[in-house]
């Protein structure tokens, strides 16, 4: 007979603290206070989401990644008691395997698991300066200030990507154009249709004419798996789709996140800037992944067989959701994990998540951060806010946290 | 010490050879290889760092 754990567990059903939670207004690259205080009482908690539904909340890193690595719990959306975050999202078919549980999200993912493989992203690395010199470069040439985020941090992600899937450069504009639509939060829904069914129609056109004259890149490998009758065109597009999405906003973020809590601890910005030490920079790549939280609405599951965690049976049916930005600051696993300290170990962080889920771009993503941190600030010493850190706007409300518009001087 | 690995389990995160790139590499698809069974006492500490996070829990140290 399982204990019951003490604390927000015990709440009777409908006083469950409301998730997400609000940051405190003065501290945007810190986890909300009431999830910090959830996760001092105990390892589990019960919250309430947008629809009334109360899954369980785990707020502690151990038990984050059992829970992630465990075959009892799902990814499906349609699974009963799948946490949704909002009813957007309740109402979205699924985006290829990251909303499937295996045998069919392992037999998906590794279809495209070689071109994230280590020495395949490294061949990646000179492209990836040179873009992200052009584009400093670029704003050196011109006027300050600027908006980080529309002069180097979307356009990091969306050149690579096109790079990777073998994109042609002369439909780079548009390309551009309709990804940043797709992730702009201020997009209408018409506009994000548009925009989507636009890149979806140009890659089913990529794909289709590379099953007649394949390329060394990625959109060939995902056509040989069409002729090879493992995929319909209806997946492969998805498929080529989803890895589109899923780094853009994501590394945008984090280089935006990022510059901005660099520029707030002058001390680590030092650090990173007068060093040529390739492993100093790959550090501070993993701490700021620790440190900061693109994926502020945590990850989520189904529970489909009872599971026992931390003394509380946990119901197949139930939603647990793991929120990677406390358990990267659980001080049992990272000392003092409030503080941002670029050379300390960081690596076991989970802002990958964790599991058979974890990011597939993960490699890709840490290379493209180890230029860019590596680059930035060493071109650019001067670098500074335009703007005082309170008239920054969080993306308080999107589904990957980060920033509006960075505006910046040198 | 001996290091074992489930490839079947595998997916292809590339953190062991992060982690440990000369005991670790990947095949053509991105899977775990194992380049050496055998983990001389200096590699330990990076195997370990692998086994922490391998996200598939595919990794084992063993005693020899």
């Amino acid at each position: 007979m399982a204990e019951t754990v003490a604390g927000p567990a015990h709440d009777v059903a409908g006083t469950a603290p409301e998730f997400p939670m609000p940051r405190a207004s003065r501290c945007p690259f810190d986890p909300p206070p009431g999830l910090k205080e959830l996760q001092e009482q105990g390892p589990l908690a019960k919250v309430r989401l947008w629809d009334g539904s109360e899954p369980w909340l785990v707020t502690r890193y151990a038990e984050q990644r059992a829970v992630l690595g465990d075959p009892r719990v799902s990814a499906d959306t349609e699974q009963p008691g799948y946490p949704t975050k909002a009813s957007a999202e309740a109402g979205e078919g699924k985006l290829s395997f990251i909303m499937m549980d295996d045998p069919e999200h392992a037999r998906l993912r590794r279809m495209v698991t070689a071109p994230f493989a280590i020495r395949k992203v490294e061949a990646l690395r000179p492209a990836v300066q040179r873009i992200v010199d052009g584009l400093i470069d670029d704003m050196l040439a011109g006027p300050g200030p600027v908006d980080l985020v529309e002069a180097f941090a979307l356009p990091i992600p969306s050149l690579v990507i096109c790079e990777l899937l073998g994109v042609p450069y002369a439909d780079h504009a548009m390309f551009q154009d309709n990804t940043r639509t797709m992730v702009r939060t201020t997009a209408t829904p018409e506009e994000r249709g548009a925009a989507t069914r636009e890149i979806a129609g140009y890659l089913a056109g990529q794909i289709a004419r590379r099953l007649t004259d394949p390329q060394d890149d990625l959109l060939s490998g995902i056509a040989g798996r069409v002729a090879a009758g493992e995929l319909t065109h209806g997946q492969a597009t998805e498929m080529a789709l989803l890895l589109l999405i899923a780094g853009h906003e994501t590394t945008a973020n984090m280089i935006t996140l990022g510059t901005a809590a660099l520029l707030e601890h002058p001390d680590q910005l030092a650090l990173l800037r007068d060093t040529d030490d390739p492993k100093l920079v790959a550090s501070a790549v993993e701490e700021l992944l620790r440190y900061l939280h693109i994926t502020h609405l945590g990850r989520r599951r189904a529970v489909t067989e009872d599971i026992e965690l931390a003394g509380q049976v946990i119901r197949a049916g139930e939603g647990v959701i793991m929120v990677n930005e406390i358990g990267n600051r659980d001080p049992e696993v990272f000392e003092d994990p409030d503080r941002l300290d670029i050379t300390r170990d960081a690596r076991r962080h989970v802002a990958f998540g964790f599991g058979v889920h974890q990011c597939l771009g993960q490699p890709l993503a840490r290379m493209e951060l180890q230029v860019v941190y590596g680059t930035l600030y060493r071109r650019i010493p001067t670098l500074r806010l335009a703007c005082a850190l309170e008239d920054v706007r969080f993306k308080h409300d999107a589904f990957i946290y980060g920033i509006h518009e960075l505006p910046v001087a040198w | 010490m001996k290091v074992e690995l489930e490839a079947d389990k595998c997916v292809a995160s590339g953190q062991c050879v992060v982690a440990a790139m000369d005991v670790f590499d990947q095949d053509d698809e991105g899977i775990a290889i194992l380049l050496t069974e055998e983990v001389g006492d200096d590699q330990v500490d990076d195997v370990r760092e692998a086994v922490a996070v391998c996200p598939a829990a595919a990794i084992r140290l063993v005693q020899a």
